[in-house]
């Protein structure tokens, strides 16, 4: 496989493994210190960048088909906690029956096989009319309505936006293919770096709330903070990417500013159901669906601007 | 043979489909069979209620214990298989006529050490809400003196597999164990099966 010998990738990935390795026996070393609160999210953060490296790992190992089965697995359990908190009853067990076991497997493989003029509209178009078929058809109107689109809603974020992930591997980049992986790697660094130093920030120097009723931890310092560091990061690995350093830093830019964008929005979503954590999959700190909501905003975006930028 | 390793493996399948999670009272000590007889009982919406209850009991303690189910439902072809072999089903019939038959073969079952899962609503409710408890817990508790009751509330089981549908939807599912009761000195049955239903309700 090319990008096995691609040096410039490979020197990336083995930098972010480094970075990854200390970052460990730092916070390892800090709790031992301290349990506070801070530490051991930082701990658990960690802890899911190694199961990212080596889901990462093992997909491109496999050519690509590891990518999709693991965020069509993802996109399963966060499909899960998601409807758990939805409001929905009986009248729409046939909806989300389709919804769990067709419409979720349908969409990966869609990606999986490059139809974008398919995978692209699937959801938006085809199953958001049906799913308010199906739901109509089964005959309960109370609150028809928001059940109906809660389950929509389920479906855009957990699914439809999140394949746009593993959808990146299909990417031509200034008419060179095989660049998907790159862009993958890129999108998950910055997005994780970005959500990481919101965070740092936001407890070292947090000051003015941005949106105290929906997140108390949100802070501006916090966020131009991290998105800075996002976008020198971005900037700082152009290298290993299709991009130049202006096109990275403004991508970068876009990602750490829809990451945070995306943290806020599912911040209020839990806020509106009375719930700290969308699962408790990760013990004790919150579901999948807490530690990808960034990427959930991020990915799309980011496909369609590199789409944009640098042409199919 | 069969009821060996088929049982757990039903129970670890229904504990990956509902994703259940447990909590149990605080302060109070795990049950263990030598403790007494105890009946569990909790809220009824989903055949999927006494598996995911069953597969959240530790070991001992799920090895001695037996659910109550209507005959008139279970008691025949693979139903019966299902309920009788692999999970030892008390097998007793709803109908009015035959209650104290009923009381008996719980009675019976229960024994020096046994656990029951009892259903009070007697049948599944479609929206997740507790109905009336029915009188059979009740009579139990006036048979054996000292039962010891346990509530449990299973929540969204009945959004998992509600009443009618085959297929299970996988959300995740939660099972709240609460402290155990017992049949106050004098309390009556309506009294007594109320703060029952209470104490299930309460628990989520």
């Amino acid at each position: 496989m090319t990008l096995l010998q691609d040096s410039a990738f490979l020197r990336l990935a083995a930098g972010a493994l480094g970075f990854l390795a200390v970052a460990t026996v730092v916070a390892r070393l800090l709790r031992l210190r301290s349990g506070s609160e801070t530490v051991r999210n930082l701990n658990s953060r960690i802890n899911a960048w190694w199961v990212m490296c080596a889901v990462f790992t093992a997909a491109l190992l496999t050519d690509g088909l590891g990518s999709y089965v693991l965020f069509g697995l993802l996109s399963f359990l966060a499909l899960r906690e998601f409807v758990t908190l939805a409001r929905t009853e009986r009248g729409d067990h046939a909806t989300l029956l389709w919804a769990f076991f067709v419409v979720t497997p349908l969409q990966y493989v869609l990606v999986a096989r490059g139809a974008y003029g398919l995978f692209s509209v699937m959801i938006p178009v085809f199953g958001f009319l049906f799913v308010a078929v199906r739901s109509a058809l089964a005959g309960r109107t109370d609150g028809f309505l928001g059940r109906t689109a809660e389950i929509q809603w389920g479906l855009m974020i957990c699914v439809y936006s999140l394949s746009y992930a593993p959808a990146l591997l299909g990417l031509d980049v200034h008419g060179a293919a095989g660049q998907g992986p790159k862009l993958l790697l890129f999108l998950v660094l910055v997005d994780q770096f970005g959500d990481v130093f919101q965070y740092i920030f936001g407890k070292l120097l947090g000051r003015h709330r941005i949106a105290p009723g929906v997140s108390p931890n949100k802070t501006w310092e916090g966020f131009v903070g991290g998105t800075a560091c996002a976008v020198l990061l971005g900037a700082g690995i152009w290298w290993a990417t299709p991009f130049t350093p202006w096109e990275a830093a403004g991508l970068a830019l876009g990602i750490a500013l829809m990451g945070f964008c995306g943290g806020l929005v599912m911040s209020a979503v839990k806020r509106d159901r009375g719930v700290k954590d969308f699962g408790r999959t990760i013990s004790g700190h919150g579901g999948v669906l807490d530690r990808i909501d960034s990427l959930t905003f991020a990915a799309p975006v980011f496909f369609h601007l590199v789409r944009a930028v640098a042409g199919l | 043979m069969i009821d060996r390793g088929l049982a757990p493996t039903i129970a670890w399948l229904a504990r990956l489909v509902t994703g259940a999670t447990v909590a149990w009272p605080p302060d109070e000590p795990l049950f263990r069979p030598e403790d007494g007889p105890t009946v569990f009982i909790a809220n009824h919406s989903s055949h999927a209620d006494f598996v995911v209850l069953w597969s959240v009991l530790p070991g001992d303690v799920r090895r001695a214990t037996r659910p109550v189910a209507a005959r008139d439902y279970w008691g025949r072809g693979a139903g019966r298989i299902l309920a009788e072999h692999v999970f030892r089903a008390v097998l007793i019939d709803r109908a009015g006529g035959a209650r104290r038959t009923a009381v008996d073969r719980m009675l019976a079952a229960l024994g020096e050490s046994g656990s029951l899962i009892l259903f009070p609503e007697g049948t599944r409710s479609l929206d997740g809400r507790i109905g009336p408890f029915r009188g059979g817990l009740y009579r139990l508790c006036v048979e054996r003196p000292g039962l010891r009751v346990v509530p449990v509330r299973l929540v969204d089981l009945h959004r998992v597999l509600p009443k009618g549908h085959v297929l299970p939807v996988p959300l995740l599912s939660r099972v709240a164990v609460g402290p155990a009761i017992h049949l106050g000195e004098g309390e009556s049955r309506v009294e007594f099966l109320d703060r029952a239903r209470r104490a299930v309700e309460g628990l989520a």
